[in-house]
């Protein structure tokens, strides 16, 4: 197998034993980067001076008799929405195209600790608002898969590297399915967290109260242990949960015997492709055989969940992207005359049309005389959701559920952006909720990744571990290999 | 013309004296080098999150229960979105419809008469940054830099009920409110440097009506002055409009101190739609009843309890109002009442001759140029007492006192202005001039009081002011009847 290829936990062992050094890995990666990237478009920015130091640092630690943390000297991506020290953080805006933060993410301090290497930051939706990465203002990004797809999004970069071996994990992060729907569309693992594990501190706001920063990676065991450094409270962070953190690790043990798992039926209704729904069934089944009870469920308020989302969410971004004003930082229209002139024209040319899309549908819904119609009852809909999910938690342990109704479609642009919402259908509850979701391959359709959603209890990431890693120790979709095939 | 009935509210915005802003752990310090305590957070860097620090909501506690709210377990912080440069994330973290405090109260007097003025609510918020133009004003300079050093810094917004019915009113309440915030210590109240400032709102309505006329909110009042100034320039604009026939427009208006008038900012349609919603940033805040009950133990005597400490030990009551509106003259007088037992005249002194020179220096009482000590001044007051000084010689003292604070009796004794009070030396004294003013006996004894003035003034001459007029008037009256 190939160094690219290969996972966090196979590569750590050879670290440990000197059998590779952290520095011919990083090359490794970064040579693959240079034949692939091309072809894919998964980074915004490189980062290859830095990593190979750091890697050389790492080497010596290692030389010298140091016992390595599980990530030290494997290198990986972040999204570009996740605030690096020094690193230019874009967004995948324009708005932000020349801005370098001067503060990690509570996310990449614990990263850095524990000796780890950042290859680079990886191309989004700008941000993170769209489900393609086509909102990108910096490029377009390529399914592995097929080259002529949409990787997702929108997280689509992250997941993209892992598919094309351009980083062996990454980050991204999930406000209504953009980590676990472009895992799906790639072929590997995304799980976005319970709402308040990891610390949002320097995660590039977008909805305040969905926005979940987690791992993509090749296999189960890489997301606990990358899990493993990124959860924990954080001072910074009000909304951070004051819990302790499990070993990840430790859940993974392939037993599902007596594991309740709740099959929605508002998840396999009209809109889902025949397809991908006969390969979750496919899942299903390989589930009892490996002695799950199936049981299936209702989570009556679905249907409501796309449209209360692009309530909430909007609003709360109207607001936190109200502050790239040109003012402090960031991109500044210098033809302007005063000052309310200047950040007029400064956010009209600096925001994609997406963007400009969810604010002024944010700012309508908060506007007086609107606020109770829409940004209220949105609210009281999304306990109601919550509500569901409560209620179905008595009966069941995990829900499973396809990721995505569809695979990945053709990156022409012509998909209809309401049509695009309407996708998320599948993700966006467990958004509402604060639930955890993990994604895990399980199949193909027309030669596309088809992705499982599991949908666990808030804070029981562990259960969700166990039966992600148990199916995927029973099958061998997460060892497919992207062929990087397509038209261009 | 009819008469008019004045309807006041005012919206207080008073900065808490915390270490730290209110979402991060940046200096609160005043007139520091520009945008040198900032951090991401304060700056709005993308990712920044706030974390609501403690002592802002435990200050915000400690003044609600000093003006008698209701301290509401569950509240929330929200945003309000306005775009203005001096805004770092655009929005302010304050709080809209669940604030920290409901129902509270402050007791005012004016002109002898009592009134409660009702308190609406207070609620915490952030403090914006400042701008800094290039030139005099915003609309004559080329450029304008921001120093975002003031923004995150804690507030409490104080908003009355539109309870007041004069400028009067509205002063004492406002001079009431500052007593109480620097008694509770959670704000040093410099209205120049702006750490207490100040909104009014007014309407005018004819006597009888039963609503309220259309209001106008007048911003830019930074002194107590200002204030009475906006307000009764503000009565007169809007009743002349009124009498004129028209329609006050409900906009907002900001006090043009140099020429005495208010101006219009922007009316009700240009007003901004604020778009609150609660802040996802932040958790409620659930307060804990135990911790209410520890701030309100530490809580200080506040102004009207010590107006109320003050009376029961003979202090006329508007000296009382003077000395307690200003914790600094309190702590002062309280000290004084150590050295000497009589409180009304140690007020008086208090009120008169030190107010006097402290206004006329421009100095507040604990300004190290006052260098009077409050014992000092209860000495003072005792040696009037003792009669070892005459009000007049007390004066001549305390002038001397100001030049450096030598105790007053070492002062009497250096400048030899000891009251002469000897039977012995006065009665001397009093036959001499009998002695010598035969007319004036005479006249006196036909019934001409004038003359006993007289008599005593020629003593006095005699002692350079130094003989104790009492003593001098009664052995006179007995050597003459």
């Amino acid at each position: 197998m190939k160094l690219y290829e290969s996972t966090v936990h196979e590569l750590h062992e050879q670290l440990q034993n000197k059998q590779l050094s952290s520095v011919e890995l990083t090359k490794a990666v970064y040579d693959r980067i240079d034949e692939v990237e091309e072809k894919i478009g998964a980074y915004v920015t490189l980062d290859k001076e830095n990593a190979l130091a750091q890697a050389a640092k790492v080497d010596a630690m290692i030389a010298a008799g140091e016992t390595i943390k599980p990530l030290a000297g494997i290198p990986g991506a972040i999204k570009d929405n996740i605030s690096t020290k020094g690193l230019r953080t874009t967004c995948s805006s324009h708005i932000l195209d020349n801005f370098i933060p001067v503060y990690d993410a509570h996310v990449i301090a614990n990263l850095r600790k524990d000796e780890t290497i950042f290859l680079g930051k990886t191309n989004m939706d700008e941000f993170a608002m769209g489900s393609t990465t086509e909102t990108s203002y910096m490029k377009k990004t390529h399914n592995a898969w097929n080259l002529d797809c949409v990787p997702g999004g929108s997280s689509g970069g992250s997941a993209a590297a892992i598919a094309a071996g351009e980083a062996i994990w990454s980050l991204g992060s999930d406000t209504g399915g953009s980590i676990r729907q472009p895992a799906s569309f790639n072929g590997v693992v995304g799980i976005k967290p319970t709402y308040g594990r990891v610390s949002r501190y320097g995660c590039v706001a977008f909805a305040s109260s969905l926005d979940q920063i987690g791992p993509i990676t090749r296999d189960v065991t890489d997301a606990a242990i990358v899990l493993n450094t990124i959860c924990g409270v954080d001072a910074h962070d009000s909304t951070s949960l004051p819990v302790d953190v499990p070993d990840f690790t430790k859940a993974l043990r392939q037993d599902v015997k007596g594991l309740r798992i709740g099959l929605p039926k508002e998840y396999f209704g009209e809109g889902i492709n025949a397809k991908v729904k006969e390969q979750i069934m496919l899942a299903v089944e390989k589930y009892k055989e490996l002695g799950a009870e199936i049981v299936e469920v209702s989570l009556p308020h679905t249907e409501y969940a796309v449209i209360t989302y692009y309530i909430i969410a909007p609003a709360e971004a109207s607001a936190n992207l109200a502050r790239y004003d040109g003012v402090r930082y960031g991109y500044r229209n210098k033809e302007a005359k005063s000052a309310p002139e200047m950040t007029k024209l400064s956010r009209t040319e600096g925001f994609g049309s997406e963007v400009k899309r969810r604010i002024m549908l944010g700012t309508y819904v908060l506007s007086s005389g609107y606020y109770d119609a829409y940004y209220k009852k949105a609210m009281q809909v999304r306990t109601l959701i919550r509500k569901d999910f409560d209620e179905v938690f008595r009966k069941v342990d995990v829900l499973l559920t396809p990721t995505s109704p569809v695979v990945a479609y053709p990156l022409d642009g012509k998909m209809d952006p309401l049509a695009i919402y309407m996708l998320d259908v599948t993700t966006i509850p467990v958004n509402m909720a604060g639930l955890p979701g993990i994604s895990i391959p399980c199949g193909f359709a027309d030669g596309m990744p088809v992705g499982l959603q599991l949908i666990g209890k808030a804070l029981d990431e562990e259960t969700l571990l166990r039966a992600a890693y148990t199916f995927e120790q029973a099958t061998e979709f997460h060892k497919a290999v992207a062929p990087l095939g397509g038209n261009k | 013309m009819k008469n008019y009935i004045t309807v006041i509210g005012l919206e207080v915005h008073a900065e808490l004296k915390t270490k730290t802003k209110a979402f991060c752990s940046c200096s609160t310090e005043f007139g520091a080098e520009p945008n040198t305590h900032v951090c991401p957070v304060c700056l709005g860097m993308p990712g920044a999150l706030p974390v609501l620090n403690k002592r802002v909501v435990e200050f915000a506690i400690r003044a609600g229960l000093a003006l008698n709210c209701d301290i509401q377990k569950f509240n929330k912080m929200d945003r309000k979105n306005y775009f203005y440069p001096d805004l770092a994330k655009n929005y302010q973290i304050s709080q809209w419809d669940e604030p920290i405090c409901l129902g509270g109260h402050i007791d005012i007097r004016v002109n002898g008469e009592k009134k409660r003025i009702g308190i609406t609510r207070i609620h915490m918020e952030e403090d914006a940054g400042k701008l800094v133009h290039s030139g005099l004003t915003i609309s004559t300079s080329d450029y304008s830099a921001v120093d975002y050093n003031r923004a995150g810094v804690p507030l409490i917004e104080i908003v009355s009920e539109p309870d007041m019915r004069s400028a009067a009113e509205a002063r004492a309440y406002m001079e009431q409110l500052k007593a109480i915030l620097e008694y509770t210590d959670v704000c040093d109240c410099k209205m120049q440097e702006g750490s207490l400032r100040c909104d009014a709102n007014i309407s005018v309505m004819p006597e009888g009506a039963t609503e309220f006329g259309t209001r106008a909110e007048i911003k830019n009042l930074n002194s107590f002055r200002a204030l009475e100034r906006a307000i009764e320039y503000e009565v007169e604009r809007q009743i002349e409009i009124v009498e004129d026939g028209g329609h006050v427009v409900q906009e907002t208006r900001t006090w043009d101190d140099a020429n005495g008038v208010t101006l219009s900012m922007r009316s009700k349609e240009e007003a901004h739609d604020y778009r609150y919603f609660p802040e996802p940033d932040l958790v409620p805040v659930n307060l804990d009843q135990a911790w209410i009950d520890e701030i309100k133990a530490t809580l200080p005597e506040l102004p009207s309890a010590r107006k109320e400490r003050l009376l029961a030990e003979d202090v006329p009551e508007d000296n009382a109002d003077i000395i307690v509106a200003s914790k600094k003259v309190a702590d002062y007088f309280d000290a004084g009442t150590k050295a000497t037992k009589n409180l009304k005249a140690l007020s008086n002194w208090l009120i008169g001759d030190v107010a006097g020179f402290l206004n006329a220096e421009g100095i507040e009482i604990d300004d190290p140029e006052f260098r009077i000590t409050p014992d000092h001044l209860g000495e003072l007051v005792n040696l009037i007492d003792k009669g070892v000084l005459s009000s007049k010689l007390a004066k001549q003292v305390f002038a001397e006192m100001l030049k450096g604070n030598e105790a007053p009796e070492a002062l009497v004794k250096k400048l030899g202005l000891e009251q002469v009070s000897d039977a012995g030396e006065l009665g001397k004294l009093v036959d001499e001039v009998i002695a010598a003013n035969p007319q004036s006996i005479a006249d006196f004894k036909a019934g001409k009081k004038k003359a006993l003035g007289f008599l005593v003034g020629q003593i006095m001459k005699a002692t350079h002011g130094k003989a104790n007029p009492g003593m001098v008037n009664k052995m006179l009256m007995e050597k003459l009847q």
